[in-house]
C-alpha cells in the first residue's frame, strides 16, 4: 500500500512538514503503508515551468505519477491570506484532474493562529471534492499554540485530532479496492467514434 | 525521406532590438522563406492557420497559391488546417483548387486548433473538438472521392446532390496528415484512413510522442494498410545553428528567453534537455535528428520550425542555408542507410497517381 504525503511548507524545517510527518506516521502505524513525502518547495520552479511550457519535466512528472498511483494521499499546506498557498494550488493544477478520483485524502494545514483553521473546510475540502477525492471527515489544523499545550477542557489536542484523522484514513485505505490503472493505450475503435456521430 | 520547414506565422518583436515587423513584412517574409526553402533543396513548406493576432496566416491557400506560382518542386502543405472550425466543404474546394494551380504539389495536415475563442468565433464549441474533427474529416474525405455527395451530420447543414469543384487533380485527392499533440483519437483516425500522422514533437518529452506514434503504427496495420513499419510518420523539430555551438547558444538565447510559447520559463539548457530543441553546431543538429529514428522508427517527413520568436528574416535565411547545405544532405544519406526496402516514402501526387493507375489496370 502506497501513501504519498504532499507538503507545501516553505521554511526548512517547516511546521507543515512537521504536521505532515506526524500524520504520515500515525497512518503508517495503522496500515503499514509505504510512505513517500514530497516537499513542493523543491518542485516550485518545475511547477512554474509546467505552467509556462504546458508540460511537466522529468522530475515533476515522476512526482505526479507517484501521486496518481498512490493508494492514499496526505496533503498539507500553510494557510496564506485565508487559503492554501499558491504553490500548493499550483501543484494540484498541474496534476491531471482525474488523478485523484476516488482516492482517500487526509487534509491538513498550519498557520499562526487557530482563527484560520476553517480554511481547511472552505478552501481545501472543496478543492479535493472538485477533484472527486474522498476526503476524510477530520481535517487537521495546527496553529502555533498547538505545538505547545493547545488543549483546553473543550477542545481535542493536536495529538487527538491526528489520531482521529489517521483512524479515518486508515479505515478507508483498508477497505479500498486496489487502484485500477487506466489503460493508456486503450483506443475507441474508429467505427465506434463515427457511429456516435450519426444523426438520430 | 522529405525535409522541410513549418511556420507558425507569428508576428513577434525581436527582443534584441525591440523591432516588430508589420503584418505585411511578416507575410512577405514567410513567402521569401518558402522560396528559400526550395532554393536550398528542401522538399516541403508548411504554413500554420490562425485567426487571431499576433499570427498572420489566416488564409493558407492564398499564400500557398502564390508560392506555387514562384516555385517548381516545393511541396506546399499546412501545419495545420483547422478541421474543426473550417467548413469541410470549403477545405475540399480550396485545396483541390490549390492542387490544380500547383500541378499536384500539395498536401495538408489536419489539426484541431487550441485557441479557445476561435471555436465560438466560427460558431463551434471547443468541447466538441474531437467529434468535429471526426465528422468534418469524414465529409471532406467523401467530397474528394465521390462526385455527387448526399450527406447529413451533426455539425453542418446537410448536402443533397452536392459536387465539390474543382474535382481533385487527376482524380487523386491530396495526401492528408493528421497532426496531434496529445490525442490518441487522432492517431486512431489517421490509422483508420491510412493517412499520415504528424507528431509536432516540439513541446513534450519524446516518451509521449513515442506512445502516440506506436499506437498509430499498430492501428495502421490493424486497418490493413500495411505493416506498422509502413505507416506514414512525420515529425517536427526545432533548431538553431551556427558553426560554433557556443555562438548558436549566445545568439539564440534572447529569442528563446522571450519566445511567446515557452519564454520566461525553463532555461534554454533545461528545455533542450527535455525536448527535441537543438541549439548548436550543424553536426549537433544532425546527431540529434538522427536519434529520432531510434525513438520513432523509420519515418517519412521531417519538418523544422525555423522562423519564429522574432528572429529576423536575414537570420532565418542564413539558417536555411545551413540547413540546406550542411544538414539535410547528411541526413538524407544517413537516413537512407539501413532503411528497410519496404518502408515507403511519403506519398506525393505522382506516387498516388501511379498507384491509382496501377489499381485501375489491375481491376480492368
Amino acid at each position: 500500500m502506497k501513501l504519498v504525503v504532499v507538503t507545501a511548507g516553505l521554511t526548512q524545517p517547516s511546521s507543515s512538514r512537521l504536521l505532515a510527518d506526524r500524520l504520515a506516521e500515525a497512518v503508517r502505524q495503522r496500515t503499514e503503508a509505504e510512505v513517500r513525502v514530497v516537499e513542493l518547495r523543491e518542485l516550485a520552479v518545475d511547477v512554474a515551468n509546467n505552467f509556462v511550457t504546458g508540460f511537466a519535466n522529468a522530475r515533476l512528472s515522476e512526482v505526479i505519477e507517484a501521486v496518481t498511483e498512490a493508494d492514499g494521499l496526505i496533503a498539507v499546506t500553510p494557510i496564506f491570506s485565508g487559503s492554501y498557498s499558491g504553490l500548493f494550488k499550483s501543484f494540484f493544477d498541474v496534476v491531471d484532474n482525474t488523478a485523484l478520483t476516488g482516492k482517500p485524502v487526509l487534509i491538513g494545514a498550519t498557520g499562526g493562529t487557530a482563527r484560520h483553521s476553517l480554511a481547511l473546510e472552505h478552501a481545501l475540502r472543496p478543492l479535493f471534492t472538485y477533484l472527486r477525492a474522498v476526503v476524510v471527515p477530520t481535517a487537521v489544523y495546527a496553529a502555533s499554540e498547538d505545538w505547545g499545550g493547545g488543549r483546553d477542557a473543550f477542545t481535542d489536542g493536536l495529538g487527538d485530532r491526528i489520531a482521529r484523522a489517521a483512524d479515518e484514513l486508515a479505515d478507508l485505505l483498508r477497505h479500498r479496492a486496489p487502484r485500477q490503472r487506466p489503460d493508456e493505450d486503450a483506443v475507441v475503435p474508429f467505427a465506434d467514434q463515427l457511429a456516435a456521430l450519426r444523426p438520430e | 525521406m522529405q525535409f522541410g520547414i513549418f511556420s507558425v506565422g507569428d508576428v513577434t518583436t525581436d527582443p534584441t532590438n525591440g523591432r516588430t515587423p508589420t503584418e505585411h513584412e511578416r507575410i512577405k517574409a514567410m513567402v521569401t522563406i518558402a522560396l528559400k526553402a526550395e532554393e536550398v533543396g528542401l522538399d516541403v513548406f508548411a504554413t500554420g492557420e490562425h485567426h487571431n493576432p499576433p499570427f498572420v496566416p489566416s488564409s493558407p491557400t492564398t499564400m500557398l497559391g502564390y508560392i506555387a506560382a514562384r516555385t517548381e518542386r516545393l511541396i506546399l502543405s499546412t501545419a495545420t488546417t483547422l478541421i474543426t472550425t473550417n467548413d469541410p466543404v470549403k477545405i475540399a474546394e480550396d485545396f483541390a483548387m490549390l492542387q490544380h494551380v500547383a500541378d499536384g504539389r500539395v498536401d495538408l495536415m489536419m489539426g484541431r486548433g487550441n485557441t479557445g475563442p476561435v471555436y465560438p468565433w466560427f460558431g463551434q464549441d471547443i468541447r466538441q473538438g474531437i467529434p468535429l474533427a471526426i465528422e468534418n474529416y469524414a465529409l471532406l474525405h467523401k467530397l474528394w472521392r465521390e462526385d455527387v455527395v448526399d450527406w447529413e451530420g451533426r455539425f453542418r447543414t446537410p448536402l443533397q446532390g452536392f459536387t465539390s469543384t474543382p474535382r481533385p487533380l487527376d482524380g487523386v485527392p491530396p495526401f492528408v496528415w493528421h497532426g496531434s499533440i496529445r490525442s490518441p483519437e487522432i492517431a486512431e483516425q489517421a490509422a483508420y484512413y491510412g493517412d499520415g500522422f504528424f507528431a509536432n514533437n516540439i513541446f513534450w518529452p519524446k516518451e509521449h510522442y513515442m506512445r502516440l506514434i506506436s499506437l498509430y503504427r499498430q492501428r495502421y496495420a490493424h486497418y490493413g494498410h500495411g505493416t506498422p513499419e509502413q505507416a506514414i510518420v512525420g515529425l517536427g523539430g526545432q533548431v538553431f545553428m551556427r558553426k560554433n555551438s557556443q555562438d548558436a547558444v549566445r545568439e539564440f538565447r534572447p529569442y528563446f528567453d522571450n519566445a511567446p510559447v515557452y519564454g520566461h520559463g525553463p532555461s534554454l539548457e533545461e528545455f533542450t534537455a527535455e525536448t527535441p530543441l537543438t541549439v548548436g553546431s550543424p553536426q549537433q543538429v544532425i546527431d540529434r535528428t538522427l536519434e529520432f529514428r531510434e525513438y520513432f522508427g523509420d519515418y517519412q517527413r521531417q519538418l523544422f520550425l525555423m522562423d519564429h520568436a522574432g528572429l529576423p528574416l536575414k537570420t532565418v535565411l542564413e539558417q536555411l542555408d545551413i540547413l540546406g547545405e550542411e544538414v539535410v544532405p547528411v541526413l538524407r544519406k544517413e537516413f537512407a542507410k539501413d532503411r528497410p526496402a519496404e518502408v515507403p516514402d511519403a506519398p506525393t501526387h505522382a506516387s498516388l497517381l501511379a498507384a491509382k493507375n496501377q489499381s485501375e489496370t489491375v481491376g480492368a
